[in-house]
């Protein structure tokens, strides 16, 4: 087997043949058909750029089909990483290099693509039964149709067939591994380490040798490919971005996400619970609990989404820390059980990783089109907090807050992702795990006895003053016992009662309760540099990006624009109206029809206007920066 | 954690009144509920457990109601969900005891799913169903155990739906402990309780339970009290399975695996089946549990099938310990860095 240190000595030394050029950031797709391994390529691709000490942020971009018919458009499975030697914020607007292992894959991302990008085909594969699945009727690469870009063509599935025939791996197995010797050759072409990926090989392979023998072969014939071969003038070189002091892991947000879960149940003293279903994009999430044991955790994968929330909600009841995670068809199906915890007044996390609906929709494309659900969609006045997190490694506070809300207000909350979050990449601080504060049960205490020295009957509807948080009492404490259900309850003693205006009093309260909440997370923080803007851009969830992005190209043309990002959507933070109304226009970029722009013209009487798209993937800064300058200039 | 109290500390011996809630019952006048409640209210003092260790929880419907009564911790949930929640409690709560309470329509329509993965998982759960083969609450529509062409009000031409058999469906869903009961017979159903509470796993109990106000006398041909001793055959491990008054009927098994009620006299009690709960193939269970169409022909009660089998919450917990045992309690800052990490600066 190859070793890594031989590698090493050859690779990162200085290349004589070629110039080495320095850029300061790239945009590259790898795209190829589901089952190319496009995934676990871009991946590793991110892992070494990441180690490198590349900024960076990724857009994996997959088919709902596992294996859709090879060579199809609707087969191409894409990965797209942004990587620079500066703080960037999103996936990239056009590719600068695109990968292609199939003529489907040229076509269906040919139109992205940035002027004059680097197209990288797989020549072995355009051949005339892939170019009439992909639906050419004449081979891209001779017609003259590509010349706008700067075209390789590559025989990536030969050479490696070639390697790997000389280590005994049969042709049909050797085909597999071209996807690394297309990794090796992008590799080259950037300047990656590749002892990194050599020794990630034989870890992830070790039970096959065969396997991890003609992926090493294929990886450094890709590399030795980019190096001899005289087809490319140079390659290239993306420095160390300048980060804060700190150490730092790349992360997805599902990841992020589950970890702040685990964070929070070590906050709180809480043993965390999930009930959960499987459902893309929120699976992972499940996966990564279901593997973290040692912390505690229990893992209940149900029958359904009904009784994955059914489980966690009777999870809290005990004392826990019950969390579900779903995707949107969940959310419907999780509807009743939140509303009876609004009702219990117990706490719950509900994890909605929201995709492209409406039902199956676009299980694996994004979208923010659930925000409406999330605040509304229950019968009967059934308030219910929701709070978003905005990158994929801010899934991990933005976890923590949502269980803070949840404990301390006894109430569910609703956490909303998104499948771009979920499954995005980028590197990510560590934060200092003392820099959050600890969450209090505050469990009842039992035992109370009356001023007569009898034991005072429990009355668990009393309510804290200025939370107006109810006691959480689980099992198992003498003189606590009481019975909850979705009746509604007398205010203090929590009977069954069928009283008007107790009904009214209760509906108020439960309001007002999460009203409240208002008071207890940050005032509405606003980004405008000068304080002389006329517009504001006001985003939610994953579009942050996007936006801070857009607005940086704004600022950088000497344009202005402020940005409001918000976390917290139920309730809205303080002093977000006295902010909008400090600016002649609001632009409101979301992944959907205007749904958060819908919410503030309702709250605070403001011509929000809504910039939607909705095509299952995000915003490009461009289409902000856009927006933006539409509006100044109309103005 | 929950704090609770000291596991060692004596249990306080109690009575039924401590076991009552200070709620006004309020089921109609003659409902087999009562019968029921009391029969469990009066059953939990002899059990040796604590109250504060005791948990009712139960979905939507009449039964439904029984947690408000019990002067327990307990939940009134929502439609069918019930065994859902008491799942997630029982499986992260291994030191209280669920009961879950719940109908027909409530476990067998609307949480039909629930319920046969709570007996496939083995939850330690002791699930006590009042079956009485209509919808109640609603104010008298057909129930999935409702016998076929019964004129309801939302069926005035006759239901067409073929009924369940509650204790086919457990068993078929590979329930540990399937048993029946009825409300004309308190230390019957306590002695049936008292076993599904004992049981480690998922207990099943149908309970034939009475609506006289929309369907009275459902039960009436095997349970009542004239009727019994020729209607009822009851299950006793061990035991050949005999029945009437002076236990001249019998059940046999013919050479096609069919079973039959027979006259002793005609075969001779060595002929007779010998009751065995605790077989491991549930196939002679699933025939004991068809040897009635219905509450119109001799009907087996009693424990139907008690087996062990590994219960889940104790296996969950066991992943767990393991999980911590083999790695640590786990760390969240090696959490944090468990891809690669690097320092900048």
């Amino acid at each position: 087997m190859t070793s890594g240190t031989d590698s090493k000595k050859k690779t990162e030394g200085e290349n004589p043949d070629h110039a080495t050029e320095k850029i300061d950031r790239v945009v590259i797709r790898f795209a190829g058909d589901s089952g190319d391994g496009m995934q676990l390529t871009g991946d590793r691709f991110t892992s070494v750029s990441a180690l490198l000490g590349n900024d960076l942020a990724t857009f994996p971009d997959f088919p709902a089909e596992i294996r859709a018919p090879a060579g199809t458009l609707a087969g191409v499975s894409a990965f797209q990483v942004h990587i620079s030697d500066h703080d960037i914020l999103t996936p990239g607007d056009a590719p600068n290099v695109l990968v292609a292992m199939n003529p489907a894959a040229l076509k269906a991302n040919i139109g992205i693509l940035g002027k004059g990008a680097t197209v990288i085909v797989n020549v072995d594969a355009f051949d005339e039964r892939n170019l009439s699945k992909a639906g050419y009727e004449t081979n891209p690469i001779t017609d003259g149709s590509l010349g706008a870009y700067r075209v390789y063509e590559v025989p990536m599935t030969s050479v490696t067939q070639e390697v790997c025939k000389q280590a005994g791996v049969k042709p049909r197995d050797a085909e597999r591994s071209k996807n690394f010797f297309a990794l090796g050759l992008v590799s080259w072409l950037y300047t990656r380490p590749t002892s990194p990926t050599i020794e990630w090989i034989e870890k992830r392979f070790a039970e096959n040798p065969k396997v991890a023998e003609a992926n090493t072969r294929a990886y450094r014939a890709g590399y030795d490919f980019g190096e001899t071969a005289e087809l490319f003038e140079s390659n290239y070189e993306v420095r160390p971005a300048s980060f804060e002091k700190g150490e730092y892991v790349q992360v997805t947000g599902n990841t992020a996400l589950a970890w702040g879960l685990i964070a929070a149940s070590r906050l709180s003293g809480l043993p965390l619970f999930l009930g959960s279903y499987p459902i893309t994009p929120a699976s992972d999430i499940l996966h990564e609990l279901s593997r973290r044991k040692e912390f505690g955790v229990k893992t209940f994968q149900a029958e359904d989404e009904i009784a994955g929330v059914g489980a966690a909600l009777g999870a809290s009841f005990g004392g826990s820390l019950g969390v579900t995670t779903t995707s949107g068809p969940g959310l419907d199906l999780k509807s009743e059980t939140i509303g009876l915890a609004v009702g219990l007044e117990l706490p719950l996390v509900v994890v909605d990783v929201q995709r492209g609906g409406p039902s199956t929709g676009l299980p694996t494309k994004t979208e923010q089109a659930d925000l409406l659900h999330a605040i509304y969609g229950r019968h009967g006045e059934s308030p219910v907090p929701v709070v978003a997190s905005m990158t994929p490694s801010h899934c991990f506070e933005a976890a923590i807050e949502a269980v803070r809300i949840a404990v301390k207000y006894r109430t569910p909350v609703i956490l909303l992702s998104d499948g771009y979050l979920a499954n995005g990449a980028e590197p990510w601080r560590l934060p200092d795990l003392e820099s959050f504060a600890p969450i209090d049960p505050d469990f009842a205490v039992g035992g109370r006895a009356g001023s007569n020295g009898a034991q005072e009957e429990f009355s668990p509807y009393t309510r804290n003053e200025d939370t107006l948080a109810r006691p959480w009492a689980p099992p198992g404490v003498p003189g606590l016992e009481h019975r909850i259900g979705g009746l509604e309850k007398e205010d203090g003693s929590g009977n069954v009662s069928y009283d008007p205006i107790n009904h009214e009093r209760m509906v108020r309260l439960r309001a007002e309760k999460v009203a409240r909440i208002a008071d207890d997370i940050p005032r509405v923080e606003v980004d405008d540099e000068g304080g002389d803007a006329d517009v504001v851009v006001v985003g939610w969830g994953s579009t942050y990006g996007a936006i801070a992005a857009g607005i940086r190209r704004v600022r950088a043309r000497g344009g202005k624009a402020a940005q409001i990002h918000l976390v917290h959507l139920n309730p809205l933070p303080r002093g977000l109206g006295e902010a909008l109304a400090e600016y002649k226009k609001i632009l409101v970029p979301e992944a959907n029809l205007g749904q958060l722009s819908k919410i503030l013209r309702a709250e605070y009487l403001v011509d929000a206007r809504a910039l939607t798209k909705v095509q299952g993937v995000p915003f490009r800064a461009a289409e902000i920066e856009e927006a933006i300058l539409s509006m100044t200039e109309g103005s | 954690m929950v704090e609770t109290a000291a596991p060692n500390s004596a249990i306080p011996s109690t009575s039924r009144k401590d076991w009552s809630s200070d709620q006004e019952v309020r089921w109609c006048p003659g409902c087999g509920d009562y019968s029921i409640l009391a029969a469990v209210q009066m059953l939990m003092p002899e059990l040796g457990v604590r109250r504060e260790n005791t948990v009712f929880i139960s979905g939507i419907g009449c039964a439904a109601r029984f947690p408000y009564y019990m002067n327990t911790y307990g939940m009134h949930s929502i439609h069918g969900r019930a065994p859902a929640i008491a799942t997630g409690l029982s499986v992260t709560r291994p030191d209280l005891d669920v009961w879950v309470v719940t109908g027909d329509g409530d476990a067998l329509s609307i949480g039909g799913n629930h319920l046969i993965h709570a007996l496939r998982r083995n939850v330690k759960l002791t699930i006590l169903m009042f079956n009485n083969q209509i919808y109640g609450l609603t104010k008298g529509q057909y129930s999935p155990t409702s016998e076929v062409a019964k004129v309801t009000k939302s069926t005035p031409f006759g239901s067409l739906d073929t009924p369940f058999n509650p204790v086919s469906l457990a068993l078929g869903a590979e329930a540990s402990f399937v048993a029946r009961t009825h409300d004309m017979d308190r230390a019957h159903m306590q002695e049936v309780f008292r076993r599904a509470h004992e049981h480690d796993g998922a207990a099943f109990v149908e309970v034939y339970q009475n609506c006289n106000v929309f369907n009275d006398g459902a039960f009436e041909k095997i349970t009542s009290r004239d009727a019994r001793s020729s209607m009822l055959i009851p299950l006793t491990h061990g035991e050949p399975i005999r029945f009437g008054a002076d236990l001249e009927r019998g059940v046999v098994q013919r050479s096609d695996g069919r079973l039959e009620t027979v006259d002793v006299s005609d075969v001779g009690v060595e002929a007779l089946l010998v009751h065995d709960e605790s077989r491991p193939d549930p196939g002679l269970a699933f025939a004991l549990s068809r040897l009635s169409r219905g509450p119109y022909e001799p009907t087996p009660i009693g424990v139907f099938r008690a087996v062990d089998r590994l219960e889940y919450g104790s296996e969950m917990s066991r992943q767990v310990s393991e999980a911590q045992e083999r790695k640590g309690v786990g760390d969240l800052n090696e959490l944090l860095r468990s891809g690669s990490s690097w320092t900048v600066g």
